[in-house]
């Protein structure tokens, strides 16, 4: 058999490895200024670009498209090569797709600081940004599948399928949430409006979990961990078991992040069925790990990386069974829009993502540069800081979640809130906020020490930009008889590219066609009208800033919730938001219900010092809204976007629109004059968010007055 | 209500549908080779000639030191 002479690309893994460790030491800097900014309000800094509503934003972003986006991509280009033993598909497309990637992310930080956001939860970003991920997106796709096709092994390692999956679905995903109209440079609004539109989000939400920070991670596990511990995966027959239905499962799965919400019963329940369902293929994936060290466990005891990797695996383990618990509609109903939520996804992020990435970069680095890691040492200190990292992370606030929701809860023997002013259960959790930001800290320092390792390591050595090697080319396919489906499809990766796609394609079709069809779903409510112009604006200054960040839009139907924020919310009122704001924690009230709750007055003082309205409170400032001037000039490219959508204005008011606008913001003013504050002045951003808020969730208090009244004259 | 009960038709179709194909490829010796892929990528593809043996044997020392 005929040898063939060819080389490996470690230059690219190098270079996507320096990013990894530079976005990640970024994006956990600005998370931890996050959590710190909720122990420490002062540390919002009073100025826009570093309040909490755009810090939180990037942090997310951050770790998640650019931390564990550019780890995936080291993994990947790195296994890739080796498991197809081939070089990259091209040199140009996979450098293109590493600046792309770092540009995205550059675009991605100063836009959302600067508060260019769909207001949409992990897809924030404004559509030209959109684009250029698609458009990079589908660089990687060609330079993987390119790969794929001139490959040197016939078979297709289990690892391969994981970026496969990843690879389609994220695409999918990406594309089908970021339907949006633009109405301006960096400005866009949602395709779906209300439950529609929270449908979609936690489809792509619950799924870009599944599949940016799951199956390609899974991916780099099943190559790593064998190669690290130098013996095969425990069995690769439930490798493949555990693929197929972890991928067919998880599409399912994304309602259950609206649990109790305004999103119909059946899906709902979907959602918890198949989030039940996947604790089987998420554990196959983590014991399959986790048996692959049979025998070996002493090589545990010794070396670093297979520390971390057993972390990993076991936190991917503890979150994928969290997860299902958290599903269930009893605990969901304790555990959601507290921090527990955010506990859990931690447990995911700082254990699976973070110690996976740490474990993959400690083995792989010492190979890139020919040499032995400095020192096993700092390692080993790396891994102690770290998992205390976590604990000091996770456990505060699991202790913050329970403790939030059973105060939120809780009656008195004379059936009233025991803790009315929703600020006291802030108060009593802030130590809790103060701990976890210890444990960020030691997180984050593990991160620095492994930098500093990592960086002496690569002086040491010299760096081995193309890898020599060998392997027999491809001999033609002898049609083997009674050669089973799966094997051929191994062999296949465009077939298999286009299955993968179809048993995606079916959970999400099946689960979001009859939301947009059965009109049933969404009861209208006659009494729900479009924002008015000055609400709109208002809305977007609500987007722009974060506010959904800490408050929610979106009362469930608990009798505590509704004595504390009044009638539970209905479908049918957020037919004309686009897109939705229901939010997903609470570290503030529920907003929905808040129109008409406080005077004009009470606003304007809170959003310029909320601790003068609400002592105690952990709120930003928000002084710039008093000073910059609404932009009135979007308002007609606006309205006739919503127009577009479906929400109907009246025909060429769009033109007219302004003229309403103004005339409401008079209102306003003059309301405020009238409760002394003077310097009130109706053509700063302010007065448009007050107009927002003083209409959120009252269009349904107008029904309530007039079945009230129609009910009294049938009555009569 | 409808939409539930077609969901969950669909759903159990499905999942009966994935079980018989499972069933059927084990049958079929689907998984008979579900050892060898596993095993193969522990080996490198480092060319034979040019290396010196101590070189080669590199992987293995490094986990032992």
């Amino acid at each position: 058999m005929q040898l063939e002479k060819f080389q490996y690309d470690n230059k690219i893994v190098r270079q996507f490895a320096n990013a990894t460790v530079f976005w990640g030491i970024i994006g956990m800097s600005v998370g931890l200024l996050a959590a710190l900014q909720l122990v420490i309000p002062n540390l919002n800094f009073g100025i826009a670009y570093t309040t909490f509503g755009r810090i939180r934003p990037i942090h997310t972003n951050a770790v998640i498209f650019a931390f564990v986006g550019n780890a995936i991509f080291m993994g990947v280009y790195y296994s890739l090569q080796r498991l197809c033993k081939a070089r990259m598909f091209s040199d140009t497309l996979s450098k293109l797709h590493f600046w792309g990637w770092q540009i995205i992310i550059l675009a991605a930080a100063i836009t959302l600081s600067m508060g260019y956001t769909t207001g949409k939860e992990y897809a924030e970003l404004e559509w030209p940004i959109d684009i250029a991920i698609t458009l990079i997106w589908v660089i990687f796709g060609i330079n993987f599948f390119g790969t794929i096709i001139k490959r040197r092994e016939r078979h297709i390692y289990v690892a391969i399928w994981f970026y496969i999956s990843t690879l389609v679905t994220i695409a999918v995903l990406h594309i089908v949430n970021s339907f949006e109209i633009p109405v301006g440079i960096l400005k866009s609004y949602s395709w779906y409006a209300g439950v529609q539109d929270a449908l979609v989000q936690w489809w792509y939400g619950h799924n870009a979990v599944a599949f940016f920070l799951t199956t390609p991670y899974l991916g780099l596990m099943y190559y790593f961990l064998p190669k690290a511990a130098n013996r095969p995966i425990y069995s690769y027959r439930l490798s493949i078991v555990h693929f197929w239905s972890l991928i067919f499962l998880y599409i399912w799965a994304g309602p259950h992040h609206l649990l109790y919400t305004a999103l119909p019963d059946w899906a709902q329940s979907l959602g918890v069925v198949f989030s039940v369902m996947l604790i089987a293929p998420s554990w196959g994936g983590m014991l399959n790990g986790l048996l692959t060290l049979r025998g070996a466990w002493d090589k545990v005891r010794e070396e670093p990386v297979l520390k971390f990797m057993v972390v990993a695996l076991t936190a991917y383990g503890m979150a994928t069974f969290e997860g299902p618990l958290l599903s269930l509609k009893n605990v969901n109903t304790i555990s959601h829009y507290t921090d527990w939520t955010v506990a859990h996804v931690h447990v995911g992020a700082l254990g699976w993502n973070g110690f996976l990435s740490f474990g993959v970069l400690y083995w792989l680095w010492p190979r890139l540069f020919q040499t032995q890691l400095y020192s096993k040492r700092l390692a080993n200190i790396h891994f102690w800081i770290g998992t205390f990292g976590i604990l000091f992370y996770v456990v505060p606030l699991y202790f913050a979640g329970f403790t939030q929701s059973l105060m939120w809860k809780e009656f008195t023997e004379e059936g009233t809130l025991r803790y009315p002013n929703f600020i006291e259960t802030v108060q009593q959790i802030i130590p809790m906020y103060a701990l976890r930001s210890f444990g960020g800290i030691l997180y984050l320092s593990g991160v620095v020490l492994m930098t500093y390792n990592l960086a002496i390591t690569a002086k040491s050595g010299v760096f081995l930009e193309n890898e020599d090697a060998e392997a027999a080319a491809l001999t033609p396919i002898l049609h083997e008889t009674g050669e089973t489906w799966h094997r051929m499809l191994e062999r296949k990766p465009v077939k298999m590219m286009i299955i993968s796609l179809i048993v995606i394609l079916i959970g999400g079709i099946i689960e979001m066609v009859p939301t947009f069809l059965i009109k049933s779903n969404i009861p209208s409510i006659s009494n729900v009208k479009p924002y008015s112009p000055l609400e709109l604006q208002g809305r977007d200054i609500y987007l722009r800033e974060g506010c959904y960040n800490c408050h929610s839009q979106m009362v469930r139907p608990f009798r505590d919730e509704v004595v504390r924020y009044g009638d539970y919310s209905k479908a049918g009122e957020y037919v004309y938001d686009h897109p939705f704001q229901w939010g997903s924690k609470r570290t503030g009230p529920d907003l929905q219900r808040v129109g008409g709750k406080y005077p004009d007055s009470w606003h304007y003082n809170h959003m310029l010092e909320p601790v003068s309205m609400s002592p105690g409170s952990i709120m930003p400032t928000y002084s710039w809204l008093f000073d910059n001037q609404l932009d009135t000039s979007t308002t007609e490219a606006k309205i006739r976007a919503m127009q577009i959508l479906g929400v109907p204005y009246p025909e060429g008011y769009d033109k007219i629109a302004n003229n309403d606008l103004r005339k409401q913001a008079e209102q306003i003013t003059t309301s405020l004059k009238k409760d002394g504050i003077k310097d009130a002045i109706s053509d700063t951003e302010i007065i448009a968010l007050i107009a927002y808020l003083q209409r959120l969730g009252t269009d349904i208090k107008v029904e309530n007055k007039q079945v009230t009244i129609t009910k009294q004259n049938t009555t009569k | 209500m409808s939409a539930l009960i077609l969901l969950l038709g669909v759903s159990f179709i499905v999942s009966v549908g994935f079980l018989i194909v499972c069933i059927s490829a084990i049958k079929n010796g689907q998984y008979e080779d579900d050892y060898t892929p596993s095993v193969r990528i522990l080996f490198e593809d480092k060319p034979m000639p040019k290396q010196p043996l101590q070189q080669q044997s590199d992987n293995s020392t490094n986990e032992h030191k």
